[in-house]
């Protein structure tokens, strides 16, 4: 087979159903949903809307009498905390552990961040933050900068997948990282997730068809107008990347032109 | 006196941390509790006592991508 890595999350056992394995957990939506500025109202129809099966969350300081966002979030998605706030390795390792005590499972999605002005990830610490917890059974999901000797030591470290960004954290300036994050697909042995940036539908679906296993989307969809309506515009776009990516994307030209009609047959002959 | 979430709340006398996560409104089975730096297990809330002069934090989850 010419490329047998883009069959890699197929799972043969379940009949040929493209499925997305993480932590153990099998996966058929590969939209992976943020839950960050937007009400707690609109998350059931979001998550709905998109078909994500997994959603992410951050921990903080609780505030007495108010709602939770877990009564909001259906059952049986699961839940992605992120450990955004640390600086460091140690910082993201507490918050992992406080996350899993709320009795939210074992994923989490490692964010560590010293630049508040770019919010870039310091991939030193986070390598460091994912060997420790991989050590503890957590389900590793490292955000992390596109760096194909870091996806390495991520994967030795551990990961469950490499989560490389697009463009900056809520920029919508969707895969300005394109190239390195297409090295990572070819090279990891991971599920390849992109995170960050991507701004519209399109670009989640060019993402898709990369060959990236998911897209994972926040602010493209918190600051939509129709929050519930782009969510599955979202949907649809991953779907129709996964399926082009699944059936071979069509060869490119260099140079000239492919006539797609018969050069037989013309008129004036 | 306590410290939750880097507030000052006077000590309520013997109690455990379920029970002034109560008086203090939080939701017991939301949360999560770091007691002086450690994380309390959920199961030993019920159990654990306050101690005048403890440092609690008190987190659960909020929106975040």
């Amino acid at each position: 087979m010419e490329n047998d890595k883009k069959y890699n999350n197929i799972d043969n056992n379940a009949g040929g159903e493209d499925i997305l394995v993480l932590g153990g957990r099998k996966f058929h939506s590969r939209f992976i949903l943020g839950s960050g500025k937007y009400s707690l109202k609109l998350i059931k129809a979001a998550v709905e809307n998109a078909g994500a099966e997994m959603i992410t969350l951050a921990l903080r300081r609780a505030q007495a009498e108010t709602e939770n966002i877990l009564d909001y979030i259906p059952e049986g998605v699961t839940l992605l905390p992120n450990t955004s706030g640390a600086r460091d390795a140690q910082e993201a390792v507490r918050i992992a552990r406080l996350s899993r005590e709320c009795g939210c499972g074992d994923f989490v999605k490692i964010e560590v961040m010293r630049d508040s002005k770019y919010l870039l990830p310091d991939n030193y610490e986070t390598i460091k933050a994912t060997e420790i917890l991989a050590k503890e059974g957590f389900v590793v999901m490292p955000y992390m900068y596109p760096d194909l000797n870091v996806a390495r030591d991520l994967y030795n470290a551990g990961a469950a997948s490499v989560m490389p960004l697009g463009s900056p954290i809520g920029s919508n300036k969707g895969i300005c990282t394109k190239e390195f994050i297409k090295i990572l697909i070819e090279e990891i042995d991971l599920p390849v997730i992109v995170d960050a940036g991507i701004g519209r539908p399109s670009q989640a679906c060019e993402a898709m068809e990369m060959g990236a296993a998911a897209v994972m989307a926040n602010t493209a969809i918190a600051t939509a107008g129709d929050i519930p309506v782009m969510a599955e515009a979202f949907k649809r776009a991953i779907e129709a990347g996964r399926m082009a990516y699944l059936s071979g994307l069509g060869r490119v030209i260099e140079k000239g032109a492919a006539a797609s009609s018969p050069l037989t047959g013309f008129l004036h002959e | 006196m306590l410290f939750v979430n880097g507030k000052e709340v006077e000590y309520p006398g013997e109690c455990t941390i379920s029970q002034l996560l109560n008086r203090l409104g939080y939701r017991a089975e939301r949360t999560a509790v770091e007691r002086n730096g450690e994380i309390v297990p959920r199961k030993s809330l019920e159990h654990v006592a306050v101690v005048d002069g403890d440092h609690l934090e008190v987190v659960s989850f909020v929106g975040g991508g």
